[in-house]
Formats: C-alpha cells, sequence, structure tokens
C-alpha cells in the first residue's frame, strides 16, 4: 500500500540533491552551512521515523543552529530573458498543460484514491496524489523538452534557495504548538482573560471575536486560538447565558479567527512562505496586501454573528 | 502567567526580524521552562511534534516541476498570454481565480491550488502581464496580491466543505460539552461570510484596476 513513507521518501530524496547541491556550489560562501541545512532535512525525511522524540528534537535545534550562519544567496547567472522569451513563443499553450499536470493529478487522486484502501493509504490521498503528479510532470516533461537529468534537480534548489531559512517556519511552528500546549499557554490565557470580560451581548460578541483574532494572530493558527476562546467566552457566555445557536457560535468564531490568520507573520505557511516564493523584497508584503480585506471581513464577521445567532 | 513569555519571544523575535527559526525553538524552550518541564522533556516534546508535522513540508516536492518549465519560459507564456487578451486586467483575472480558488476549497480540493503549484508559476505572471509596464515597487504590489488573493480564496472557501479540519476540530470541541452538531450545519454557517470575502475583496481588486487605468501606484 503506498503511504507516507512513499511520500517522504521522495521528498527526502530530492533534499539529499539539494544538500549535495548546495555543498558543491562554490560560488556561495556559505555553501557548508547550506548543504548542512537541506542535508538535515532529508534525514529527517528519510530517517525520522527512526530518530526518537529526544532525538528528532536535537535534528529540530541543529536545523534552526545551521539557520544562524544564514545559507548564503546564489548568485548563478539567470538564464537570458531573452532566450526564454524566444522559448516561451515556440512553445506556446503547452507548457501551460505541463504546468497543469500536478494539479489534475492532485485532483484525480483526491478524488478516486479514497475508494481504492487496498492500494493507497486514503487519509494520505491528497500528498500521495501530489507526489505521483510530480514524479508523472516530470516523466512527462523530461520526454518532451529532454532537459539532463540534473537540470529538474537544479532549478528546483534555485527556488528552494529563494525561499531559504522560512521554509522551515511553518512545520517549526506547528510544533511550537504542540509545545505551547504542554507549557498549558492556551489555560493560561484563557485563565485571564475570563475575570476582564465586558457584560452585555454585543461587548461579549466582540471581546470573542477579537479574542479569536488576537490569540489567532499570535499562535498562527485559528485551531489553536478556538478551543481558548470557546472555552473562555464562547460556551459559556455567548451560547449558555446569553443562548446563541451552536453551530453559528462556533463556526463564525473560527472564520474571525482566519481574519487574524491573514495579519500575523506566524502564520508562515500563508504569508512568509508565499512572500519568499515570489522573491518579494518585503517580507511582509503579502500581509499588508490583505490587511484591508482582513479588517473589513472581521467586522462583517462580528456583525453576522450578532445579528444572525442570537435570539431577537 | 510565567508560561506566556514564549509568546513575548515571539513577538520580539519577528518585530526584530531575527531569524525566525531559533526564535520559535527560544520560544518553545521559554515556555517549557516556565512551566516547570526539564530540558530533556521541552526538547522531546518539540521533536515529536516536528517529526508529526513533516508533512506540512510536503509542498515543496512540486519545486524541480516549476523551475524546470521556468527554464523553458513558463512565466514569460504566462505574461504573453494575458498581455495579448483584450479586456484583461489584474482585478479581472485575480476576481475569476479567486471564484475558483473558493469553488474548489469548498468541494474539498485545498491542495490543488497554492503558493507554489499556481501562484508562482502562473497566477502571479499573468497579474503582471496584465498590469503592463510597472516600475519594481508596482510589480511587487501586483504579486503580492496574486498571493493574498489565493489565501483569502482558499481560508474563506474551506469552511463550507464539511470534512475539513476546522471543522472537525469544532465538532470534536462541541461534542465534550455535550453539544451534538452535525458537520453540515457548522459548514453552512460558513457561506454568509464566504460571499462577503468575495464582494470585499472583488471590491478591492476593481479599485486597484481603477488606479493602474489612472496610471497610479497599484
Amino acid at each position: 500500500m503506498i503511504g507516507l513513507p512513499f511520500v517522504y521518501t521522495v521528498i527526502g530524496l530530492m533534499f539529499a540533491a539539494f544538500a549535495w547541491l548546495g555543498w558543491r556550489d562554490r560560488a556561495n560562501p556559505k555553501r557548508w552551512t547550506n548543504g548542512l541545512f537541506w542535508g538535515l532535512l532529508a534525514a529527517s525525511f528519510l530517517v525520522g521515523d527512526r530518530l526518537g522524540d529526544f532525538g528528532n528534537g536535537l535534528l529540530v535545534i541543529a536545523v534552526a543552529g545551521t539557520a544562524i550562519f544564514g545559507l548564503g544567496t546564489r548568485h548563478r547567472a539567470a538564464i537570458d530573458p531573452d532566450a526564454r522569451r524566444a522559448e516561451a513563443a515556440r512553445r506556446g499553450n503547452r507548457l501551460f498543460a505541463a504546468a497543469l499536470i500536478v494539479p489534475a493529478v492532485a485532483l484525480i487522486g483526491a478524488l478516486t484514491f479514497k475508494h481504492l484502501p487496498a492500494w493507497f493509504d486514503t487519509k494520505q490521498a491528497t500528498l500521495i496524489a501530489l507526489t505521483i503528479g510530480v514524479l508523472i510532470a516530470l516523466a512527462t516533461i523530461g520526454a518532451w523538452l529532454r532537459p539532463s537529468p540534473a537540470t529538474p534537480l537544479v532549478e528546483g534548489k534555485r527556488l528552494m534557495d529563494a525561499v531559504g531559512c522560512p521554509a522551515q517556519m511553518p512545520q517549526m511552528l506547528a510544533a511550537l504548538g504542540a509545545s505551547f500546549a504542554a507549557a498549558g499557554v492556551g489555560d493560561e490565557v484563557g485563565r485571564l482573560i475570563g475575570p476582564i470580560l465586558p457584560h452585555g451581548l454585543f461587548p461579549a460578541v466582540f471581546a470573542y471575536g477579537l479574542g479569536m483574532a488576537l490569540l489567532t494572530m499570535l499562535m498562527g493558527n485559528a485551531f489553536a486560538a478556538f478551543p481558548v476562546m470557546a472555552a473562555a467566552i464562547g460556551v459559556p457566555i455567548l451560547i449558555q447565558q446569553q443562548h446563541g445557536t451552536v453551530a453559528g457560535v462556533a463556526a463564525l468564531g473560527m472564520l474571525t479567527g482566519f481574519c487574524g490568520t491573514l495579519l500575523t507573520p506566524m502564520a508562515a505557511n500563508f504569508n512568509i512562505v508565499p512572500a519568499a516564493l515570489l522573491e518579494l523584497r518585503d517580507r511582509y508584503g503579502v500581509i499588508r496586501a490583505q490587511a484591508k480585506t482582513a479588517l473589513a471581513m472581521f467586522a462583517i464577521n462580528v456583525t453576522l454573528l450578532y445579528v444572525l445567532a442570537f435570539p431577537r | 502567567m510565567m508560561v506566556l513569555i514564549g509568546l513575548g519571544v515571539l513577538v520580539a523575535g519577528f518585530a526584530l526580524r531575527i531569524n525566525p527559526l531559533p526564535v520559535i525553538l527560544a520560544a518553545a524552550g521559554a515556555s517549557g521552562i516556565a512551566a516547570g518541564l526539564d530540558l530533556h522533556r521541552i526538547i522531546a516534546v518539540f521533536g515529536k511534534a516536528y517529526n508529526e508535522n513533516r508533512y506540512v513540508s510536503v509542498i515543496y516536492i512540486v519545486l524541480p516541476v516549476i523551475g524546470l518549465l521556468e527554464r523553458h519560459g513558463l512565466q514569460e507564456r504566462a505574461r504573453g498570454v494575458i498581455a495579448d487578451l483584450s479586456g484583461a486586467t489584474v482585478g479581472r483575472l485575480l476576481i475569476v481565480y479567486m471564484l475558483c480558488r473558493q469553488l474548489t476549497a469548498a468541494v474539498g480540493l485545498i491542495s490543488i491550488a497554492g503558493p507554489a503549484q499556481t501562484v508562482r508559476p502562473l497566477v502571479a505572471p499573468m497579474a503582471e502581464g496584465a498590469a503592463g509596464d510597472l516600475d519594481e515597487d508596482g510589480r511587487e504590489r501586483i504579486k503580492a496580491m496574486a498571493a493574498a488573493t489565493d489565501t483569502i480564496g482558499l481560508l474563506f472557501g474551506e469552511d463550507i466543505f464539511l470534512a475539513i479540519g476546522s471543522i472537525l476540530l469544532m465538532k470534536g470541541f462541541l461534542d465534550q460539552y455535550g453539544f451534538a452538531i452535525d458537520p453540515l450545519t457548522l459548514s453552512l454557517w460558513a457561506i454568509p461570510s464566504a460571499i462577503a470575502a468575495f464582494l470585499v475583496h472583488s471590491t478591492r481588486l476593481l479599485r486597484l484596476d481603477r488606479r493602474l487605468r489612472r496610471g497610479e501606484r497599484p
């Protein structure tokens, strides 16, 4: 059965190749830390399950320690833009067809793999489909454009270097959530806001929404904020005291948290990684672009909650 | 009270723009020590969660495909196609993209698009192509808006799908308090916000078009 081990082996080998390319790159003065950084990621994906919890902890410390020294930026001569434009005109829209192979396979996999439990780990259908999509795309494009076998890895490494250290932020922030839970950070926030709650329906609704947004900004994830705010305000005050509709209080609370997601570097996968991938000079550029929509949606969600979820 | 020191470490680290990876570790360590956990336990908890969350980083697997196609002119083609299309504007292009993103997310297809899969190779260059000639600052804002539109479409679409993580989390939490809530009811409550997000962000995108037409900064 194809499952996560298959996915992790493929991506582990890719990171191993990135490490090799990074270490071999003599134009980069930081080639040692660059190679080590991607090498540690390769180790995590290939043998992470055999390292034990403490071993994995030491691995993360090594990853973060390597990041302190910087990964260096590669100044490899870009391929001539004119040549690329000429090739774009020659290849035409078949380039789009090639670019859509991965999304198309991901789509087909997401719809079909769950009906084939003997073949695929149905809980991981999306990641498996993504990986298979990449392999099919590389085989197809390879047959069409005939690049040298190393080219996809070299070009992939170019994009990976554009992202750099922030590439590890989403995964490390997810682990931080577990650390905060073990230290009782969420419970402590709940205890602190309990006594300062305002009275009256609208102030309570507003405090619930604001708490969801702010706590999401701090923790980077509405999932982490929801249990705290729902236990502190949502259930005892909005549902039990003010008789709000249970589903409305929960759903609109979560969506108000999403407004916080749009505003925080802690939600690195949505905000910091895209800025790095697009090679923006301002690492908070995507957050700036989202800010007005996020603030308007905050006001709208709080209003919807107040108007729709309570008996009149 | 002391366990909140980890949040303080994070805010300070981001505000000072220190390399985020050591900041995250320091935050975990600070809160753990304040909670009285021993160092071995703090490291093991973090390591266990790091290993279990590897799937978060799997998305980088698409980079070799995207990089290879970029080398052969994908971005230039995306820019060219839109520039040749009469009537194409940044705003209209991103509105159509956002609608597709919301509708596919609403039926649970959240991974078929994203910053690596679609924004960098296709949507951002198309938006640049539609914007015409701009200075570096203007191009940067257009690219940022392409990424922003992708995320807004995703976040305000996915909660309509009843088997998404956040819906299951809410259901599990409410079960503990004795409220039996059907996931479908939760997802129906996400529809008004989804429509509002589409209208709000579309309005902003059309205003961006107007600024571009007047030759102002986007």
